[in-house]
């Protein structure tokens, strides 16, 4: 415990860095799964080749992509950068299948009550079926944010300084204070990240909680929401 | 693309084949170690994940501990482990941390897909007079295992990441070559790395996917139409569990 007391200093300062990291990812993660998950739920021809190339992306260890991306387009492999790109490139995988199937379990006949209404397609994309797909998408967004805070430690091994520091520098030291502050430190920041989201996702979308769960109807996309949060 | 010739050049060197660490141990390490750990895993989330789905009790307990299991950095838990345990007891510590880190997947593959199942099936099968055990067996378990798959497929990827990673911990593996590389600045054999343990996730997954197809029951048309997007959201969520 003298340990962690001694160097909250140092335990702040990571964990500012460290939110740095991952806050950055999933903004852009998100900004960018949109438009992709837009194009890849309304032209059904595209779909199977983004899923597939974001899933193959997914797949790759989060070591082997930290080296590979560099290696691939030409830049330094030991910088912040770098981290930020392979975690967005994650999270991005994530979202973007929460984005189609949100877009999915938008009833068709609201999407048809909007352009019946004189909606136009960009309008109705904004207004209606946006924040419909919102309780999917938010889903998808908790998933993604609290596995890139966990994830971005192992920027350490490729020389990126966060929370991680705390891992390889404890075992050096052989200081067990130093990781469990660690540890303890990624799992509250993804925990209050993943609180922020639920009450923004309560102030953007007062409807959702409202829902009666015994209407046949309106269970199917709470379900798939349910399911994305498993 | 100097840099991919020369990790070639590395891969492809007679003396990846000799000593301590020649490619094929650390492969092999590397699969020995997933492979026991998604085992070990296996045992206690599959019988607890049927009984959720089978039940639907519990699965409120299921969703928190993957939740919560997802927060926790298992990188910082595999270090905290060595030191708690004491280095000479690394591989245990190493393997603790790869079977906590696949429970959560393979759970929700096994509840998930006994949720997914239509009810009026399972009442169908419970009204011609099928026992729990017969519906279990007989309905539930051939059908929900498409899903399963699924979560055994995020479980072994995930497992395959961290065990790259456990190399740091001095665990061998297809990560030696990296962690090892590094600080020495040999990025052909850093490249090297990366190129295999990519490819062994990519081979696996692939190997996954068709396997998670081959599963799908007789009789059962994946793409028919009352089912397709309630299986395609539910195969999703699987996946996304990570």
């Amino acid at each position: 415990m003298t340990w962690v007391l001694d160097n909250l200093d140092l335990i702040l300062e990571l964990a500012l860095v460290h939110l740095r990291q991952s806050v950055i990812p999933i903004a852009l993660g998100l900004l960018l799964s949109i438009p992709l998950g837009w194009v890849a739920w309304r032209f059904r021809l595209v779909r199977g080749p983004i899923v597939v190339l974001t899933g193959l992306l997914y797949t790759i260890p989060s070591l082997a992509l930290l080296i590979l991306m560099p290696a691939v387009a030409g830049y330094s492999a030991t910088e912040e950068p770098n981290l930020i790109v392979a975690l967005t490139i994650y999270a991005i995988a994530i979202l973007v299948r929460s984005v189609a199937d949100g877009l999915d379990s938008v009833d068709a006949d609201v999407r048809q009550a909007a352009t019946a209404m004189g909606y136009a397609a960009p309008r109705r994309f904004l207004a209606v079926e946006l924040p419909l797909a919102g309780p999917v998408i938010l889903a998808g967004l908790r998933v993604a944010a609290v596995s890139t805070i966990s994830l971005a430690t192992v920027g350490i091994l490729i020389g990126v300084t966060n929370l991680g520091y705390l891992f390889t520098n404890g075992l050096q030291r052989r200081i067990i204070a130093e990781v469990l502050a660690g540890v303890v430190a990624v799992v509250v920041i993804a925990l209050v990240v993943d609180l922020l989201l639920v009450l923004l996702g309560r102030m953007l979308m007062p409807w959702t909680g409202v829902i009666a769960p015994s209407r046949a109807k309106a269970t199917s996309p709470r379900r798939a929401v349910v399911r994305a949060a498993a | 693309m100097n840099l991919f010739a020369d990790a070639l050049a590395w891969l492809l060197s007679p003396e990846r084949l000799q000593g301590q660490y020649a490619l094929p141990a650390l492969l092999g390490q590397h699969l020995l170690y997933t492979a026991v750990s998604v085992l070990i895993a296996a045992a206690i989330a599959l019988p607890a994940g049927w009984l959720i789905g089978h039940t639907g009790k519990g699965r409120e307990i299921a969703v928190a501990i993957s939740g919560a299991a997802r927060a926790v950095p298992s990188f910082g838990l595999l270090v905290l482990l060595v030191l708690v345990l004491g280095v000479v007891r690394t591989p245990l510590a190493a393997i603790i941390t790869f079977v906590l880190l696949a429970i959560p997947s393979l759970l929700a593959g096994a509840y998930t897909g006994f949720e997914a199942i239509d009810r009026r099936t399972i009442d169908s099968a419970r009204a011609m007079g099928m026992t729990e055990w017969q519906i279990f067996t007989r309905v539930e378990l051939p059908l929900g295992m498409p899903l399963l798959v699924g979560g055994i497929r995020s479980a072994l990827l995930q497992v395959i990441a961290t065990v790259t990673i456990g190399a740091y911990v001095n665990l061998g593996g297809l990560g030696w070559p990296i962690i090892q590389g590094i600080p020495l600045r040999r990025f052909d054999q850093v490249l090297a790395g990366a190129l295999l343990v990519a490819v062994l996730a990519l081979l696996v997954d692939l190997l996954l996917a068709l396997t998670q197809r081959a599963v799908v029951p007789a009789g059962i048309d994946a793409q028919s139409p009352p089912h397709r997007s309630e299986r395609r959201v539910a195969r999703r969520a699987a996946s996304a569990v990570t």
